[in-house]
């Protein structure tokens, strides 16, 4: 959770490093300067990149073959103190409260929080234990929209969307977009948020025709003419990432996640014999994860 | 490319100093600074609470921040990174703040609109500033030369306290407001707006529309 809150991953500082390079409007081009002095002043110092150091939360992935001693309730009450831990530990800000009666615990932890997700996969021993810290009270936005509204509907709904959370930087992009597209509402914005945040900049969806509307909607939002801040420039967004599930038969739900300059994400894999890796590279989806058939048969589809 | 103008600046400034700045230039703070968000005002605004510390005397600057930070076992206090939040929904509490505090300076994230401006930060001869980035954290928290005070801290949470920070070149900040009311980013806004329309050729309205939905791109959501 340290290095989450205090490391700029190396995909997204690189494309960051690339936007500087490349933005001539005068006012974003000081801004990512700028950002880019934070991250160093950052790792030098050992603090936060960010002062809003977002809802830390957690997505746990597990080979099949992988236990847990004490059981998944035992994994639970870890990450729950390593988390009020890490709160007072680095320090992050205690940013969860209570919806109504605004209690805070000064250590992120609370009624549902931090979140918890699962996945896992055919094979392994090893447990990946993900944490995202996504800030993150503007840039997100959901819509129902219909097979009838086709890519012409897709693309106003994301530009509506760049635009709406663009404007004064509120979204503090240049960001790694996330878009969702299906499943039922709730489904569409865990999508779309796990686009955005489980994903690396420069990766691309397993399926080449969504791959291509990556690179093409990466451009678009980059042609708006809005930069850091909301100011004239040319970076909006870092990288696009798509991801789909299927829908309901008359619906086409899509969701648009900005994960934001402080993009705060690292990940420990626990082997069984207790060794420890550090990565920033969720790689969460994979051709499991994405699986669309009945039975799981990797040789099948590997052959295919 | 030249670079934004840089400006040292009080954080009790004098009226010539405000008058003095223009929008975009980039700002470093030296002196005393406090955070005050919706916790604090509701509590001195609305509580009717006595607000511990001497305004404006000590510091015009307030500013729309929670750091990460904690208090230590033994009192003291550790802040890593300092950034700012979101300012335009604390609108309805910052005339009567104005007011009663004396501020000049109010530091946050993303301004206010050109009619706050004019309508109540002109008047009280007051400027924004906004963050940069956002958010410079580890940046600005290197400016904090020492924690003075966190008032509030049991009534309010961490989040919403009264921090007292002590900035040293405490930077940077971009002056978002002037003394004409004008507004740095709706000038950027109005630039971008002329591009708009050719960026959303080949799209098209979703089918089923939002109640109160607008399709004027010149709108804002704050």
């Amino acid at each position: 959770m340290d290095k989450a809150a205090i490391e700029i991953p190396q995909d997204y500082l690189d494309g960051l490093k690339h936007a500087a390079a490349t933005e001539d409007g005068d006012l974003s081009s000081f801004v990512l300067k700028a950002m880019l002095d934070n991250y160093e002043a950052a790792k030098e110092d050992r603090r936060a990149m960010c002062g809003d150091t977002g809802v830390p939360r957690w997505f746990v992935k597990m080979g099949n073959e992988a236990r847990v001693e004490g059981g998944m309730v035992a994994l639970e009450a870890a990450l729950r103190r390593a988390t009020a831990n890490a709160t007072n530990g680095v320090p992050l800000r205690p940013n969860r409260v209570h919806p109504l009666w605004r209690t805070d615990h000064d250590n992120n932890v609370g009624i549902g929080a931090p979140e918890i997700e699962y996945g896992f996969e055919p094979e392994g021993e090893w447990i990946d234990l993900i944490t995202v810290h996504k800030g993150g009270l503007f840039g997100t936005d959901y819509r129902m929209l219909f097979p009838s509204d086709g890519m012409e509907g897709i693309k106003r709904f994301y530009l509506d969307t760049l635009m709406a959370f663009g404007k004064r930087g509120l979204a503090c992009q240049p960001a790694i977009i996330g878009i969702g597209l299906g499943g039922s509402k709730d489904i569409c914005m865990c999508l779309g948020k796990r686009a955005s945040i489980l994903r690396t900049v420069g990766s691309r969806n397993s399926d080449s025709r969504i791959a291509e509307m990556e690179d093409e909607f990466k451009e678009l939002g980059n042609s708006i003419g809005m930069g850091a801040m909301g100011f004239v420039g040319k970076n909006m967004v870092i990288d696009c990432n798509i991801e789909v599930g299927y829908c309901h038969t008359g619906g086409m739900p899509m969701s648009v996640h900005a994960f934001c300059l402080s993009s705060r994400r690292a990940v420990a894999r626990i082997h069984a014999d207790g060794r420890v890796e550090h990565r920033t590279d969720p790689d969460w989806f994979t051709d499991y994860q994405r699986r669309e058939t009945v039975e799981w048969e990797p040789q099948r589809e590997a052959a295919e | 490319m030249t670079g934004p103008r840089e400006v040292r600046l009080s954080t009790t400034p004098t009226d010539e100093a405000i008058a003095n700045l223009r929008l975009g230039d980039v700002v470093y703070l030296d002196g005393l600074m406090y955070t005050a968000r919706e916790g604090v005002y509701m509590r001195a605004l609305e509580d009717k609470a006595n607000i511990p510390m001497e305004l404006p005397s000590q510091s015009a600057a307030n500013f729309h921040c929670s750091p990460a930070a904690r208090i230590n076992p033994d009192g003291s206090f550790d802040m890593g990174a300092v950034t700012a939040t979101a300012s335009f929904r604390f609108a309805k509490w910052l005339p009567e703040w104005m007011a009663k505090t004396g501020a000049k300076l109010i530091v946050g994230k993303g301004g206010m609109s050109s009619k706050d401006y004019k309508e109540y930060f002109v008047p009280n001869g007051a400027v924004y500033l906004s963050t940069v980035g956002y958010g410079t954290g580890a940046l600005l928290g290197r400016g904090v030369e020492n924690v003075e005070a966190v008032h509030w801290n049991e009534e309010l949470g961490l989040a919403q306290a009264m921090w007292v920070i002590k900035c040293n070149r405490m930077g940077p900040f971009i002056v978002a407001s002037d003394m004409n009311g004008d507004c740095l980013f709706e000038r950027e806004n109005a630039k971008i707006a002329e591009n708009v329309a050719r960026v959303y050729e080949g799209t098209k309205p979703a089918v089923l529309k939002r109640y109160g939905e607008s399709d004027d791109r010149t709108d804002e959501v704050i």
